[in-house]
């Protein structure tokens, strides 16, 4: 009975809410959706049903837009997401510790260089995959790369990359020193510079897939890599986060990091 | 009076909440000594972020959570005068709520969910802390439940008599927050938690941030509701007054349902997935909330005065030095309209399109909020639990001054921590950063206002001490008891403020909810339905979800 009486129009209550608060309502759209667009210099719609339609968030083409531009140059052909890499087999692994016989000069027996080239062994299998992708589509310059993975196919890449990742990573014994303190930029970055600390990407805990893990590998060939990307020589990576970071960094601040990383 | 069951029941209800509230506010002053120029950069900011979730959920989902159920199944014996319906799914619904916490917390100190307890897709966390917070806000529903139960009830019992106004504010917040949590918990069990468990691998970021902000508003006026009973019908009849206008009142409590819901987007003003225009409506609605806001703040100015001159305060301003200021009641409500009034200024900023681009994601939204809720809500339920102690416990609170030092400590406080974060904020401080490089140029001026709000935390932490030391020292010692034995008078019963007018009728309108559900409900469908609905049918709106890991 109540019920009945109150949601009614005889219900001045009713009325009145209703009223005001559709008014309000019907106010404020308009206002929102035709006044204030059309009033607004740039971008000024052609019509009052595109105004709405703006307003409203209704995704529509650019005008004049220039579209994809299908020539540009991009950092890398390689998509890089979590389940890029099938979890290995023991046929792939036994396949791409072939395939690794022609690696061995540079990047060890085992894995390990001797020769300042990357130590392989342990390292993440999508992001040693990237790079032999990057070196043949030649997104990544090196002479010797270049040769070294014409002949490889897709399968071959992803076989020597689960090859390295199931390598131990062989360390040095302890030289029994206390161990150096761990530099700021590693573990904070520098936020005024805009440089991001390197564990967060570079670490045991970090998700990111293709990123390599830098523990252990030779300080020579760090320092190298990070002044490849600051000059832009090297740059293939996929949102120029390493040329940026690369860039705001000091030559001290470079040296610094990769004696870390070869020590640790 | 309640009776025994409904005491425990209420009791355990503060209990766990000031628990819950005296973690919270120690890791919140950690967070701000970690992140203050007193301290070195946190080698593991990881840390920092479990502690800003486990902060962030304890002080926005348990807490005040509890504080309302508490508080409303109190009000049902007290105002109703009838014995609770269905006190067995009370203490289900507060087992709910425990457990929920617990599951929730699990993660989030082992570092499997630093995901902030706005969650932020598509940071994606273990899936046991969005279990928790679901299992929290479910305990929270069958609490709405039964206070619509109690309420028919009495309806039935006393068919056409005015509802009373404590009852009638209660079941407004709870209908409140039905309906606004229903925003999170349909991201989290239709968005989030299939991406947690692996169902799938991305996730609407856009879309979940609509459903958040329709949570995220509301949910503020659902931890003002207790604060704004208190106002109304404890803060009069506790200094000696009379509550200026019933009508008013009920006005107020409707308005914010009608009003507080649709309105979330201003929390996306910055967010490109929704159009300008709906942002322009949403502002518009945000703008209104201010008349329930100042219908309020006058009629409590009103009752306040009632009481100034019933004291015998004369002329102009006479009765401000009148009013009772050594009792509690007094300074808590005193120094929540003083930190509303500056919080809801800022709030004018916020929800203002073009200003807000100057504040956005600064501290000062941080010093905004912790201004409104930890400020003038907060210290409003330090008032309900002094207000309610005698009746729950059966023994007064010995101690006027240690209280009035509480209220004092956490007022001052509040207003050292929260004004030097709003001057940092317009400065450009981001927040939710577990570290700034104050030795920079553009940073060295934001040192010292940041170690005065480590200051104020301090005395905050001091003042959150204290508080549950009054309570545990009132329940367990040897203070005077409501039965009056060995000698010593009685204590008066409970009883809430009279109006200057009792209603003996009230419109159809104001006796129940009906018209303002529905309102509620059709402004939620005109303000959120386009851009819900187009986010659903619009093609690769989803990004990779990015699963948060533990950092050793």
């Amino acid at each position: 009975m109540s019920a009945q009486r109150l949601l009614s129009w005889k219900n001045r209550w009713t009325t009145v809410s209703v009223g005001v608060v559709g008014a309000t309502a019907v106010a404020a759209a308009v206002i929102g959706f035709v006044w204030i667009p059309e009033i607004q210099g740039s971008g000024r719609p052609a019509s009052l049903w595109e105004a709405i339609c703006s307003a409203a968030g209704v995704i529509t083409p650019y005008r004049n837009s220039p579209g994809v531009i299908s020539n540009a140059r991009l950092p890398s052909d390689v998509v890089i997401t979590a389940q890029m890499m099938r979890p290995a087999d023991g046929l792939s692994i036994g396949r791409g510790a072939t395939l690794a016989m022609q690696c061995t000069v540079c990047h060890g027996v085992r894995g390990m260089s001797m020769a300042g080239s990357p130590n392989l062994a342990g390292q993440v299998d999508a992001a040693v995959y990237k790079q032999l992708r990057d070196f043949k589509t030649g997104h990544r310059s090196n002479a010797i790369m270049a040769a070294m993975v014409a002949h490889l196919d897709d399968q071959a890449m992803r076989d020597l990359a689960a090859y390295y990742a199931y390598l131990p990573r062989e360390r040095l014994p302890e030289n029994g020193l206390p161990a150096a303190p761990v530099p700021l930029l590693v573990t904070n970055g520098a936020p005024m510079r805009g440089i991001g600390a390197c564990a967060s990407c570079h670490g045991a805990g970090a998700a990111n897939a293709a990123t390599p893990r830098l523990n252990g590998e030779p300080a020579s060939y760090i320092v190298a890599q990070l002044n490849a990307f600051a000059n832009g020589t090297r740059h293939n990576d996929a949102h120029l986060q390493m040329r940026n970071t690369a860039r705001h960094m000091t030559a001290a601040e470079i040296t610094a990091v990769a004696g870390y990383y070869e020590a640790n | 009076m309640l009776n025994e069951r409904s005491r425990r029941l209420v009791l355990a209800h503060f209990w766990i909440a000031f628990i819950a509230f005296v973690g919270a506010l120690l890791l919140g002053e950690w967070q701000m000594w970690i992140r203050s120029p007193l301290h070195a950069w946190l080698g593991n900011p990881d840390l920092y972020y479990r502690s800003v979730t486990a902060h962030g959920s304890a002080m926005g989902y348990v807490f005040p959570t509890l504080v309302a159920m508490g508080f409303g199944y109190a009000i049902v014996g007290l105002s109703l005068k009838q014995p609770l319906i269905g006190l067995r799914w009370a203490w289900a619904g507060f087992i709910l709520v425990v457990l929920g916490t617990v599951c929730a917390m699990v993660p989030v100190s082992m570092g499997l969910a630093s995901v902030l307890y706005t969650f932020y897709p598509p940071m994606i966390g273990n899936p046991f802390f969005y279990l928790g917070i679901v299992l929290v806000v479910i305990g929270s529903w069958i609490w709405v439940a039964l206070m619509s139960i109690n309420l028919h009830a009495w309806k039935k019992a006393n068919p056409g008599a005015p509802v009373p106004l404590p009852m009638f504010a209660n079941v407004a917040g709870a209908y409140l927050w039905a309906w606004t949590s229903l925003g999170a918990a349909i991201e989290i069990l239709f968005q989030i938690l299939p991406a947690a468990v692996g169902l799938t691998a991305t996730i609407d970021a856009g879309l979940a941030r609509i459903f958040f902000s329709w949570t995220l508003h509301a949910i503020v006026y659902f931890w003002l509701m207790p604060a704004y009973i208190a106002f109304y019908t404890l803060v009069p009849r506790a200094i000696g007054g009379r509550l200026y206008s019933d009508v008013m009142a009920r006005i107020s409590f409707v308005l914010f349902l009608v009003f507080s819901m649709p309105i979330g987007v201003h929390h996306l003003f910055q967010d490109p997935q929704v159009g300008a225009g709906i942002k322009f409506v949403h502002a518009v609605f945000t703008a209104m909330v201010s008349i329930p806001t100042f219908l309020t703040v006058f009629t409590i100015c009103a009752s306040v005065e009632i009481a100034g001159r019933l004291r015998g305060g004369r002329g102009l301003l006479g009765w401000v030095t009148a009013l009772p200021w050594k009792n509690p009641m007094m300074l808590a409500v005193a120094f929540s309209f003083i930190m509303l009034g500056f919080g809801g200024a800022g709030g004018l900023i916020n929800m203002s399109y073009q200003l807000d681009f100057a504040i956005h994601n600064t501290q000062w939204i941080t010093g905004h909020f912790h201004l409104i809720f930890g400020g003038a809500i907060v210290i409003m339920y330090f008032a309900i639990a002094y207000d309610l102690w005698p009746d729950l416990t059966g023994r007064a609170l010995p101690n006027g001054r240690l209280m009035r030092t509480q209220l004092w400590l956490w007022f001052i406080g509040m207003i050292v921590m929260t004004f030097p974060w709003h001057y940092v904020g317009i400065l450009g401080m981001p927040r939710r950063m577990a570290y700034y490089d104050y030795t920079d140029p553009a940073l060295a001026a934001m040192a010292v206002p940041v170690v005065i709000t480590l200051a104020g935390g301090l005395l905050l932490v001091v003042s959150g001490l204290m508080f549950v030391y009054i309570l545990l020292h009132a329940q367990v010692g040897r203070g005077r008891s409501m039965a009056g034995e060995g000698g010593t008078p009685a204590l008066p019963a409970f009883r809430f403020s009279q109006p200057v007018h009792m209603p003996t009728r009230l419109p159809l309108a104001l006796n129940g909810f009906g018209l303002w559900l529905a309102l509620m409900i059709g402004l939620t469908l005109t303000n959120y339905g386009f851009p819900i609905a187009q986010l659903l049918v619009q093609p690769q709106t989803s990004v990779p979800a990015v699963m948060m890991k533990a950092r050793p």
